[in-house]
Parts: structure tokens; sequence; C-alpha cells
């Protein structure tokens, strides 16, 4: 383990940016999010939770696949080239880091996403430890401990220092590009790093969703769920926005759409929503009709048939952004709770 | 409240109403949600406190097509958007029973979070009948607290005032928020350059991520299906592809709701990224008053707007552009 005093935080950055891209999150206009650090940037690595999470670092909400241009009588396509400049994420938290880990389950998988590998492959992780976290975090729930995130490197800010950790060969290869800023730390640095820990995990326990009970959730629960009269129920506030899918860290649906650009087509990808209309329509229509249908989806795919298809892993990572941002007050923890009267009577 | 409860219940029970809409408790003691309530057991979870924000007009397009009679509950702006729905006759007047609920402002859990109030377990002073002015949080990382009018939502600073412009029956008394001008901001960008001012927009629209949460929620926007839903044209529209590109569906939403927004404010309330989406409507607002003389949508369903009605010494369109 290595520690750097905070001052040095910016010094950190110039050096990381000097070899690759730096995406951090930034204030700008009120918000916090994920972008591209600058000089200029004003880094906020306070704010617990991102307005959005990260994971536009790897799929962004929309990308050029392809572009066809026409010359005349002829034609050219032009495939999007893929990434191949290295970039470094810094400061994603232990539940958006596990958010990867579900995506890379979806887009590594075969065939392999070439667009999604390609950032993958060329992208490091920093992880940064939750020092406060928050009454809509559950990540717990999800077997996540975000006093110690698993990424290429994590980080703890503790006081005034920073700790270092590296974990992979992509940690160590950033580790020997700051070097000159780190310095070794010593027992008493594990000592007060451990005190930390000790300190979030206790936050952790208090939290008001900890002990949520997915009880009946999970693999083999499609038939019992699927037909619950309980979604209809649930549905009714919901606007049908898709504010909980876009600042979700595992929502990985996408369209593929055609932009006329007067000479010729762009192709591109962008995020989509199973709360939307036209989400998965299809030559004869649509096969999701009513609100309560897409809904219900959203859950479905969060909470059961993704752990069918993942070996029970689950694509929900507790991060609560739903919780904070859902227009209406909807949530997925207020969807399991209101199971448990049938099947989960834990999950009250 | 429990006044408002009493009350809800007896007029379920007594076959008025067929059934409740308004807010069931949430898991957080921020979070209430819209709901349906069709039985008097059901009523123990209702509750109306400063965290009730939604404005339920929209919801009553919905319930105006179902059988029997729905009571709702209103808060005193969003009666302006229910009477402007029955202009459009998207409600049915029969079908409602509005109960006008008292307001002394609504709470923004953002603004509670933005002064580092975290890990919340507990609020006291949100209750709809407290009037300390003071609320307090018990909290994972001990007690906080802040006056209710910093945690206020924008909207509640430039209230159009506590009077319900529709009701059956009033319950409670609410209590003044207007302290600053409404047309305060907009003065200010129109006061900026041209530069500037494009600068500022580009900065705050490069944050939306077209989750539509600000059209779904809007009660002027009730169109059946939107046309940046629709799969038959290009207008269809989900993907930021430059990252200002929603300026677009920003601005063609200001101009279809030009005239019929009561300025309700849902659209700042429930953006995820906190953009100002008020702004441009009370932009049209401004200008519509300017051009055509004072007029509030909602305010009474007597009167036509400026944009839906015609005289002859409206002003010309050429005139208008001149303005710059």
């Amino acid at each position: 383990m290595y520690k750097m005093k905070i001052e040095n935080m910016n010094a950190l950055f110039r050096t990381i940016s000097g070899t690759q891209d730096l995406i951090t999150p930034i204030r700008s206009a009120g918000q916090t999010n994920f972008g591209l650090w600058t000089e200029e940037a004003s880094v906020d690595l306070h704010t617990l939770k991102t307005a959005k999470s990260g994971k536009d670092a790897f799929f962004p909400q929309s990308e050029n696949l392809y572009t066809c241009l026409r010359k005349g009588q002829r034609l050219t396509i032009e495939p999007e080239a893929l990434r191949e400049r290295p970039f470094t994420v810094f400061g994603m938290r232990a539940c958006d880091v596990r958010g990867v880990e579900v995506l890379d389950r979806v887009f590594l998988a075969e065939p392999v996403d070439t667009f999604y590998a390609a950032r993958r492959s060329h992208g490091t992780i920093v992880a940064l430890a939750c020092h406060e976290p928050e009454e809509s975090c559950f990540c717990q729930v999800f077997g996540t401990d975000c006093a110690e995130a698993c990424a290429d490197v994590t980080v703890w800010m503790v006081g005034d220092m920073l700790y270092w950790k590296e974990l992979t060969e992509k940690g160590i290869a950033l580790t020997e590009t700051v070097g000159a800023l780190l310095e070794g730390a010593d027992a008493a640095d594990e000592a007060a790093l451990n005190v930390e820990k000790e300190a979030i995990r206790r936050i952790t326990e208090q939290l008001p969703y900890t002990g949520l009970s997915l009880e009946g959730w999970g693999r083999d629960a499609t038939d019992v769920k699927f037909h619950s009269p309980v979604w209809e129920m649930l549905y009714h506030p919901c606007l049908a926005c898709g504010t909980c899918t876009f600042v979700c860290p595992t929502c990985q649906c996408y369209d593929i759409k055609d932009y006329d650009t007067g000479h010729g087509v762009q192709r591109y990808r962008c995020w989509d929503s199973c709360m939307y209309s036209d989400f998965t329509m299809m030559a004869h229509g649509n096969n999701r009709t009513s609100q309560m249908q897409r809904f219900r989806q959203r859950f479905m795919h969060k909470l059961v048939y993704f752990p069918e298809n993942n070996e029970g892993m689950y694509s929900c990572v507790g991060c609560g952004r739903c919780v904070e941002k859902c227009p209406e007050g909807l949530n997925i923890v207020k969807v399991i709770k209101a199971f448990a009267p049938e099947g989960g009577e834990r999950n009250g | 409240m429990q006044e408002l409860r009493d009350r809800v219940k007896a007029l379920l029970m007594d076959g008025t109403v067929d059934r409740v809409l308004g807010w069931k408790a949430g898991d957080l003691p921020y979070n209430p949600e819209a709901a349906y309530f069709e039985t008097p057991e059901s009523l123990t979870e209702f509750i109306y406190d400063g965290f009730c924000g939604a404005n339920l007009s929209k919801m009553m397009i919905e319930a105006s097509k179902l059988e029997g009679r729905t009571l709702v509950c209103l808060k005193p702006c969003d009666t302006y958007s229910f009477n402007q729905l029955l202009t459009e006759h998207h409600v049915d007047r029969n079908k409602a029973y509005i109960i006008g609920v008292a307001c002394k402002g609504k709470l923004d859990i953002e603004k509670i979070h933005a002064f580092g109030i975290k890990g919340i377990r507990r609020i006291r002073g949100s209750e709809a009948d407290v009037a300390s002015g003071i609320l307090q949080f018990e909290t994972i990382y001990g007690e906080k607290s802040c006056a209710y009018a910093d945690a206020m939502l924008e909207r509640c600073h430039v209230c159009k005032g506590k009077e319900h412009r529709i009701y059956d029956e009033l319950i409670g008394e609410s209590k003044e928020t207007k302290d600053a001008d409404r047309f305060a901001q907009v003065e200010q960008i129109e006061a900026m350059s041209p530069d500037k001012r494009f600068a500022y927009f580009q900065k705050e629209l490069s944050k939306c991520i077209r989750c539509n949460a600000c059209r779904n929620v809007c009660p002027a926007c009730s169109c059946r299906k939107c046309v940046f839903d629709s799969t038959r044209f290009d207008s269809a529209q989900k993907a930021n592809v430059d990252s200002f590109e929603e300026k677009m569906f920003h601005i063609i939403r200001a101009f279809h709701v030009a005239g019929r927004c009561t300025d309700c404010g849902e659209c700042s309330r429930v953006c995820p990224q906190g953009i100002p989406l008020h702004l441009f409507n009370r932009k049209f607002i401004k200008d519509i008053n300017a051009f055509y003389g004072e007029f509030q949508a909602g305010e009474d369903i007597d009167v036509r707007g400026p944009l839906v009605s015609y005289a002859l010494d409206d002003r010309k369109p050429g005139q208008t552009a001149e303005r710059g």
C-alpha cells in the first residue's frame, strides 16, 4: 500500500492525464457527473453519488457504430474506430464497480461487443471507498463492501491522506505511472486505514435498507413473480420516464438507429429504456403494451431474469440512485418490500 | 393531516367518492408516492406533508376514464393545472371531488442533501400542520437542522398564491411562501449577451439525459403519443447525439406548452440532472404578459388564453420578431 497527501491530488491527476485520458467526478452547473479531467475542471470527490453512474466511460449514452457516405454514385462505409487511447476512471464507488462487472457479463460474453471490450481493455478503474454512506445506499444487500472496493486500484481518503492499493496488473502499471507522487505506507497507516474501514462498516450496519431480504427473488422465481397481482398495485405512480434506467449503473439495453445526415447515414446506438413505449418493438408490434408490463420488466430483469442467466448474480448493485432520483418516489427497494406478503416474508 | 385523513375516509365510506387519489407514505421519510386508495383500511398509509410535491392533476386524466368519482387532493398550484386540463377537456369535472389541501411550501430533498444532511432516519417539522419553520433531522451522523424555507422548491419562493382556483372543499391552513420575484431569473438571462446566454443554456442543457421525466410529468404535455416517441418519423429521439442536441427537445416542448403552462414547476422538480427547465416556460409567460396583457393559465376556466383567441389589435408576428 502507498499513500499521498490529498493536497497533491491535482498533481496526481496531471500525471495520470499526461499519459492517458482521465475521467473523474466533475461538478458542473450544480451537478456532479463523471467527465474528462482538465486543469479547469472542478473535481468533486466528496459527492457520494454522481447523478449518473460512471458506466458511460465504458458504455456511453450514445455512440456511432459506422457512417455511410454517398458521393455521386459511390457509397463508402466507414466503421467507427475502436478505443485505442488508454484511460483511467478515478473515483468510482464500490457499487458502480460492481455495476461494471454486471455489464461485463452482458457485453463480454459471446458475441463480444467490440466497442465495449476495447474500452474495458484500455480502461483502468480506481475505486474510491465510501467515507460516509447515505440512507439510500444498500450495496451491502448484494454482498458489496463499500469500505473496500475491488477494482484495479482502490483508494481511501482519510483526513488529509490518500491511501492507494493496487490490485491488478493494470493497477500496478498505473501505480508506476504515478510512483513519484506516492510513498510507501507503514504500519501506522495500516492502522489508520483499518479504523476508517471499520467506521464505514459500522455506518453501513445502521443504514435503513441494510437487512433488506431478497428472499423469494433470484433464480427460478419467474413464474411466481411474473404472474403476481402485486405489479398492478405498484406501477400506478410510474411516469414512464427513463430516469431510473439512465442513472442505473447496470441498465444495459440500447437501441440502434440511423441518422440521416443528408449525404449519408450515421448508424448509432443509444441507451434505451424498458419504460419507453417503443422498447423492443418488432415488426409485429410491441410485446409489452401496458406500463404495468414495462414496469414489471425492469424489476424482473434486475431481480429474476439476470440471476437466472448469470449464476444467481443480481443486476441491481444497491447504489440507490433510483431511490434518490425517481420523480415519483418509486424504487427497486419498494418493489422488493411490496412482495413481502407473498413468498418473501423477510422482504418487508 | 388527521383532519384530512378523517374527511377523506368519511367521503370514501359514505359513497360520495369511489376512490381517493392522494399520497402514500414512503419507505424513507421523504419519498411519498402518488397512490389510489380504494378501501378505508388502506388509508392508514395516506399521508400529506411537505414532501408531497407531486402535482396529481395529470393523473386525473386517467382517473376521468375510470368508473365513478375520484377524490383528488390538490394544492393551490395544482388547481391551476386542473383548470387548464379542464379547459382542454382532458379531465371530467363531474368525476372529480376536489379537496383543496393547504400548502406551506413543498420541500426539495436535493437541497437538503446539498446542505450536507445525509444518512437521514427521521425528519421533524415537515408535517403539514406543523409551522415551526425549522426542519430537524435525525441522521446516522447526528442531529441536523435547517430552515424550512431554505429547503423549499424554487417554485414555492415565487408562489402564485395560496388560493385554490377550483375545489369542492378546503382543508387546512396555508402559509404564504413567496419571497422572490417570479421573473427575476428570466430578466437576468435576458440581460446577458447572446453569447453568454447561449453558453448558459448550453451548460445547463448538456446535462440532459433525455429521460423525458419533464415531459411525462407535465400536465400540459397531454398528447397521447408524443412526436418524440413516434417511430414513424425521424423525430423519435432517444440519443443525445451531440451533447447539446437536447436544446431542440426542450425548446420545442416549451413552444408546445406556451400559453397553457401554468408554471407548476414540476419539470424542474423531477429533473434528475437539476436543469432549471421552468425558465423556458417562464420566458414565454413573461412575453405573453408583455404582448397580450397579464394572463395566468389555469386561473380562470372562463377566460380564453391569448394564444387560442384572436383580436384585431393583436401584435403582429413581425413586431414580435423585431424584438429580437
